[in-house]
């Protein structure tokens, strides 16, 4: 279990992040939306270990974070980055191995075959890095990822998964298939953190959706009682977009001009 | 030639180059051996391959003194520098381009080889006065660590100004390392100003870069250098790869970023400065073989560091033997020989780089 109590990151005298408290639980997908600029991805930083917490602490385990050494942190949770270009071209399998080689893998070229298969990569494995689509570079990473933390849980100990902006460079039906895997991640036992900008899909797939605006936690809970018409009209500043599917009850956002919105 | 074209194959379809890099370490080795041949078995003096052969298989009773003493005294110790100076300049090139992320960074080009070349002038010049009490305590080993010491400050500075927030920028790192590289040959100017007519033809000799005057003295001042910096291969080939896609993505790996920066440029500055050191700036090396290399075995640095100064000593050995045969009985500076073929494949490197994923195809 990863738990944050009132983490507080301040960088050049502004405040990113405000006494945030925050737990993610295994067998639970985390939702983080927010704006731009309201601190979500710093977030990811300093639950992931990557960055030095101002106040507050971030414990895995009942552990705080700063005593874990980079290799302790590895074998507990993998983190996707924001899409990022490569010098050298490194071929899409030898990219995933490193996440296998990161959890000390005997076979690390078969269990990166392995996650190159769980993305929809299998083909790919010689596919030098920097031709790939962003689309394809995107699951390469998550590919990696999933090579560091093949198993939700090891020994009765949960792994995580941090994901930043998974969905960013897919289409419609990749954007699906790897939160499908994340959500299946979860119900393996293990804990996820994604940071997702569609709200529809975090309404489809999170488990708790956590409201971001400006370093502070604005609501918290599950989707159904947080994406309501006045935080969408709070945080985002569109009003009267949330609707309710009738069968699931799954809200869904439509995003309309605020012109329209004012008539 | 069947070895050569076999790994092309391999990368297409399964993306494993590991069998590659093995195959390119035997394949290197065994030109290294070559190299070692042709380096002991050349020059303008007597001895020849023939008489190699029977040296090697103990007969040296049948060889002249003067071809035994020429084989002893200056090809040996020649040789040995050679496998060393070149080991040096092409793990220390192999490294500092990981380190950077960016296939153009060479000691010789960014200035750090002329940090080390000031340090080692500043180790003769001074080192008969100011500095005589260490110079006298180090013995042979005093240069060497100069030159090491020059090449930290400068690979230091270059990474403080060229990298911020763990991305290196290509334009400041080649623009800054020419600034550095401007200033301490400045210094360097100055301090030969000072120096006596004695000292001016030990200096003039780094300008040029040789492995003239190779003696066992100068391979031993260096042999814990290179077989420092070849030993921690094993302890940083797997972060230089993480840190390759960024310092954020390394640390998720597991690796101590930070550690394995220092680590890393320690391991270049002692490199270069050893190899500067005994040999001068001898340039291009550290750039043409880490590049050919990952043409065909990939950027992986678990066979590419190896393969660098495998590969860069065989090369150095190759240049080297061209150099003093070439216009015999006279001697070409080295540098010369390795600019030659090392400046365009400089240039096709840079003219490559667009959008910053041309570095030729897998």
């Amino acid at each position: 279990m990863i738990r944050a109590h009132s983490l507080t990151i301040e960088r050049t005298g502004r405040r990113l992040i405000d006494t945030v408290s925050l737990t993610l639980r295994p067998g639970e997908v985390t939702v983080v939306i927010g704006p731009n600029g309201a601190g979500k991805s710093t977030l990811m930083k300093a639950l992931s270990g990557e960055i030095a917490l101002t106040a507050g602490h971030v414990r895995y385990d009942g552990i705080d974070v700063s005593l874990l050494d980079p290799r302790k942190l590895a074998a507990c949770r993998a983190v996707l980055p924001q899409a990022s270009e490569l010098a050298f071209p490194f071929s899409a399998l030898e990219i995933v191995r490193m996440g296998a080689v990161a959890r000390g893998a005997l076979d690390p070229a078969a269990e990166a075959r392995r996650a190159l298969a769980r993305v929809g990569l299998a083909g790919f494995e010689g596919r030098p890095y920097p031709s790939l689509s962003g689309g394809e570079q995107q699951r390469v990473q998550f590919a990696r990822a999933l090579a560091q933390v093949p198993n939700p849980e090891e020994g009765g100990r949960p792994r995580a998964l941090f994901l930043d902006e998974p969905t960013a460079s897919l289409d419609l039906g990749h954007q699906i298939s790897v939160l499908e895997i994340a959500a299946g991640f979860a119900r393996g036992g293990g804990a996820v953190l994604a940071i997702l900008h569609d709200l529809n899909l975090a309404a489809e797939f999170a488990d708790q959706v956590v409201v971001l605006s400006r370093g502070k936690v604005v609501a918290e809970g599950p989707a159904a009682d947080t994406l309501s018409d006045t935080v969408v009209a709070d945080v985002y500043g569109i009003a009267g977009a949330v609707g309710r599917m009738p069968a699931a009850h799954i809200p869904f956002v439509l995003p309309q001009s605020r012109h329209r919105a004012s008539l | 030639m069947k070895s050569l074209t076999l790994p092309f194959h391999f990368g297409e379809d399964n993306g494993d180059r590991s069998r590659q890099g093995v195959i390119m370490l035997v394949v290197l080795t065994l030109l290294l051996v070559v190299a070692c041949l042709i380096s002991l078995g050349s020059g303008p003096t007597g001895a020849d391959l023939g008489h190699l052969w029977l040296y090697l298989t103990g007969r040296s009773a049948e060889l002249a003194v003067q071809e035994r003493v020429v084989l002893e005294a200056v090809r040996l110790p020649r040789t040995a520098l050679g496998v060393l100076v070149g080991a040096g300049l092409g793990v220390s090139g192999a490294m500092m381009q990981g380190l950077f992320r960016n296939p153009l960074a060479d000691p010789g080009i960014v200035g750090v080889t002329s940090g080390a070349a000031l340090f080692a002038v500043a180790g003769i010049v001074l080192g008969s006065t100011v500095l005589a009490p260490v110079s006298l305590l180090l013995g042979s080993h005093f240069l060497p660590l100069m030159a090491f010491l020059g090449g930290l400050l400068n690979t230091w500075v270059l990474y403080l100004i060229a990298t911020r927030d763990g991305e290196t920028s290509t334009s400041k790192l080649i623009l800054s390392g020419i600034a550095v590289g401007a200033l301490s040959l400045a210094a360097m100017g100055l301090l030969i100003f000072m120096a006596y007519d004695r000292q001016l033809r030990d200096i003039t000799f780094w300008n040029l870069g040789s492995l003239g005057g190779a003696t066992f003295t100068r391979v031993i001042s260096i042999l814990p250098f290179v077989v420092v910096v070849t030993g921690i291969i094993p302890f940083v080939a797997r972060g230089l790869d993480a840190l390759i896609l960024g310092d954020a993505a390394a640390f998720h790996m597991g690796i101590p970023v930070q550690r394995l920066k220092r680590l890393v440029i320690l391991a270049v500055a002692a490199a270069c400065g050893a190899t500067v050191a005994v040999a001068g700036s001898i340039g291009f090396v550290g750039i043409v073989v880490p590049h050919l290399l990952r043409l065909v075995i990939g950027p992986s640095h678990r066979f590419l560091l190896p393969g660098s100064a495998i590969g860069g000593a065989a090369l150095l050995l190759i240049a080297d033997s061209v150099a003093r045969t070439i216009v015999s009985p006279a001697e070409l500076p080295i540098g010369i020989i390795t600019a030659l073929f090392g400046a365009p494949v400089f240039l096709m490197l840079l003219l490559g780089r667009k959008g910053g994923a041309g570095m030729g195809g897998l």
